[in-house]
């Protein structure tokens, strides 16, 4: 007896029968959904016979543009996930007064909050930056693909290990229960001795080695191959905005990995750094943990900068006003957001020297920033502006943004910080930037760029009920927690006893359900977009008229970009040729040298999921198994010789002519 | 990937090839092996004050840094088209502002914050 029970722990280390969460009907309805819906899609996938095109077309390929595609469906499908949890909490903090325990118990409800926070910044904002960054930034300064495609595929699969991760401790075992930060001492050992600390710790582990990665190989393709001429003040802002964001991925990263190794460190050998005793300090931990974090919020607002910037231009049918000084903005930004980390923990008692020093830095971070505003309302002025959905957004985000920045510069203020530190003022601050910045800037861009990405245009009327219902749940949703904050009430609580509070939460759960609504139009829309792809086609390649190198190519753009690689002249490359009269080249195509599809990322992002379990499990033996693997099938990739082919001339041939009679067919229409 | 990419990493093979030749390497040897030495003999003589001898070895390894990073790794302000050195200038700022800014921060943190009676415990 005693030796099965010695078995049945060598095998599956804590996991037991009681670790999956049966007794709590919510997460059991949802599993079922979730298992109902995943068969249902399994299901689909078989019986259309789509596993080997997905296989072959998508989950190994190493083309750029595949790869950002699958990097914004992972993100839209977690978007899914993190608000589903925003909406449970907003539920929960609108009925728990009066006495009412809500419909959450404190242990789910500090899983929602912390998962909540975890997938949104993780895998929704980070796989929809970064997708957009895989496809945008290799067609804008003209080049084939990024400079390590296989590395490319690899990164993306860890990004998504990491999500499976984080989905997995939803039905086995459970989350953190500790905030999006998992702070020390809580997050010790010995305050949360079970698995939910390291399915945080390893989720972010995993995926921060495909973020990294991806950083490293977006600088190498942007410092090395742009086209000719494109000398670095001639990049697109875009390009700008992404190579200071991947310079930050790569410069503060690392330093999340160690802070998380030194946290698993504590959990697992019991070393003491961030205990509290034995000399430990759980200070360095919030000390180092937020000189990732603050430049993290700035990898995640300066692409949607470059997106506002390339939309603002394009739809004002003007140049970007400004160039320079919106490059030198964005290169400020980059360097001042390593300057100013300890405004998250103003009140942790530092004194006043280091409180005044980061809260002046911080609030110099608003002059780049503003420079930034003033330069796209002057490339607005005396324009002549098209409100597309593209530019509805922008326009949404200048007006909600700036209010964001101006609580930002409040909350900069060392005593008032005091006053409203850890309160809703504070959540609403941060959802004021990151939904008015990050989010409203994805979805500008996701209209900007999808005709490119699919070949016809997203639907404008639900793109427009996805834009209005957005942007009104927002303002219902996030400006009643700015006033509940000024009146004290501190952010994480499940339960309330001032029943005059009440009004508030309510109109913020109407403001939640209206975002609700605006999801399910962006959905709709898409859904609506496919079925009338006919009507919404776009065959110049250039539906609106836009100024940079990506509008040059068809839409969808052939496997290899550009038959030519382009020489370039100008900041808006295209507009530049367009008005030199340019002239496709028709003739004397080559063959073009690619990068082949292979599987191997797919296999060590698999390996790395089941050690990343094993480790959360102590099931020694997964882990260890797992991690031999992983290196063998590492260095079996180097015996890989079949690396590259090349597309014979006679197919690129073929299809730059299909290309040029879908051009002639719609310039006679 | 396109075939005028690998010709301009070509390029810059030539052009950094004169960085790394034979004498190159061998004045990196000795520096390095002179740099190693004298700290070396400096701790087994124990000629020197102990502070003083951490200090003259923090000194030396510095210098080990540079002199490894400009005869073994190549690097000069030309290298890459000066992309080397500006990696170099950014990383040690990341570097400095990260370290020095914790020490600072933990200091006063420690200062404020830890209560007295477990200050003796703190190594």
């Amino acid at each position: 007896m005693f030796d099965t029970a010695n078995l049945t722990k060598l095998i599956f280390g804590r996991l037991t029968l009681e670790s999956l969460p049966l007794h709590e009907p919510i997460i059991v309805g949802t599993f079922a959904m979730v298992a109902l819906g995943g068969l249902a899609l399994l299901g689909a996938l078989t019986y259309f016979r789509l596993w080997g095109y997905l296989w072959k077309e998508w989950f190994t390929t190493v083309d750029h543009k595949r790869i950002g595609i699958m990097y914004m469906v992972l993100g839209i499908v977690m978007l899914l996930r993190g608000f589903a949890d925003a909406l449970m909490m907003r539920l929960q903090q609108a009925i728990a007064f009066n006495g009412s325990e809500g419909y959450l118990n404190s242990h789910h409800y500090d899983q929602v909050f912390t998962a909540h926070g975890v997938i949104m910044i993780f895998f929704v904002a980070m796989p929809l930056v970064t997708g957009l960054m895989n496809y945008v930034v290799p067609l804008q300064i003209g080049a084939r693909d990024v400079s390590f495609p296989f590395l490319n595929n690899f990164s993306f699969w860890m990004t998504t290990a990491g999500a499976v991760l984080v989905m997995c401790s939803l039905f086995v075992g459970e989350f953190a229960r500790t905030g999006w930060l998992a702070y020390p001492p809580l997050s010790n050992l010995s305050y949360s001795p079970d698995v939910g600390v390291d399915y945080y710790i390893w989720a972010l582990q995993v995926a921060g080695v495909g973020t990294l990665l991806s950083g490293v190989n977006l600088i190498c393709t942007i410092v090395k191959m742009r086209a000719p001429g494109m000398t670095m003040m001639k990049m697109p802002v875009f390009t700008w905005t992404s190579l200071c964001t991947n310079v930050l991925i790569v410069a503060s990263f690392p330093v999340l990995t160690a802070v998380l190794a030194l946290l698993s460190l504590d959990r697992y050998i019991g070393t003491n750094f961030f205990t509290n005793d034995f000399g430990g300090d759980p200070m360095m931990y919030v000390n180092l943990i937020w000189i990732w974090g603050h430049p993290e919020v700035y990898i995640l607002i300066l692409p949607a900068f470059g997106i506002f910037s390339e939309v603002t231009s394009t739809f004002s049918g003007k140049r970007l006003f400004g160039y320079t000084s919106m490059v030198y903005a964005t290169v400020v930004i980059t360097i001042l957001s390593y300057l100013v980390w300890l405004h998250h923990f103003f009140t942790m008692g530092s004194g006043a020297s280091v409180n005044s020093f980061f809260g002046i830095t911080t609030m110099i971070i608003s002059i780049p920033t503003g420079a930034k505003m003033f330069n796209w309302l002057f490339t607005m002025y005396r324009g002549r502006i098209r409100f597309e959905l593209p530019m509805m957004w922008t326009v949404a985000f200048m007006l909600t943004f700036v209010i964001g920045g101006m609580t930002g510069v409040l909350l900069a203020v060392p005593p008032a910080d005091f006053v409203l530190h850890n309160s809703l003022f504070l959540v609403a601050h941060f959802h004021n930037v990151i939904i008015g910045g990050v989010l409203f800037g994805l979805f500008a861009g996701i209209a900007y760029w999808f005709p490119k990405a699919f070949g016809f245009k997203l639907d404008p009327f639900w793109g427009k009920m996805s834009f209005w219902f957005w942007t009104v749940g927002f303002y219902f949703a996030f400006m009643p927690l700015y006033v509940l904050g000024l009146m004290g009430v501190t952010r994480r609580l499940r339960t309330f006893d001032d029943p005059s509070l009440q009004i508030w939460f309510v109109i913020a759960g109407i403001g939640a359900f209206l975002i609700l609504l605006g999801i399910a139009s962006f959905l709709i829309q898409i859904a609506v977009s496919v079925l009338r792809r006919e009507q919404l086609v776009d065959t110049t390649g250039d539906p609106w008229d836009a100024r940079t190198l990506e509008w040059a190519t068809s839409s969808p753009p052939p496997a290899y970009n550009f038959a030519f690689t382009p020489v370039i002249h100008d900041n808006d490359a295209w507009w530049d040729m367009k008005r030199r009269g340019y002239a496709r080249p028709l003739t004397g195509f080559k063959a073009i040298h690619m990068p082949s599809n292979t599987g191997t990322g797919v296999i060590l992002a698999g390996l790395s999921t089941t050690m990343a379990f094993g480790l959360i499990w102590y099931m020694w033996w997964m882990a260890a198994g797992s991690f031999v693997a992983l290196l063998a099938v590492a260095i079996g990739h180097t015996f890989n010789y079949h690396r590259s082919f090349h597309i014979p001339a006679d197919e690129v041939v073929s299809v730059e002519r299909a290309r040029t009679e879908l051009l002639v067919a719609g310039a006679k229409s | 990937m396109s075939s005028d990419v690998h010709a301009h990493a070509d390029a810059h093979q030539s052009a950094d090839d004169h960085a790394g030749t034979r004498q190159g390497q061998l004045i990196g040897f000795g520096l390095s092996v002179v740099l190693t030495a004298i700290p070396f003999l400096l701790v087994m003589s124990g000629s020197l004050d102990k502070q003083v001898t951490a200090l003259i070895i923090m000194a030396f390894a510095a210098v080990q840094v540079v002199v490894h990073m400009v005869f073994f790794l190549h690097m000069n302000t030309k290298a890459e088209g000066g992309w080397t050195m500006m990696a170099l200038i950014f990383t040690i700022i990341m570097v400095v502002i990260a370290l020095s800014g914790s020490l600072w921060v933990m200091h006063h943190l420690t200062t404020n914050m830890m209560p007295v009676h477990e200050m003796g415990q703190t190594p």
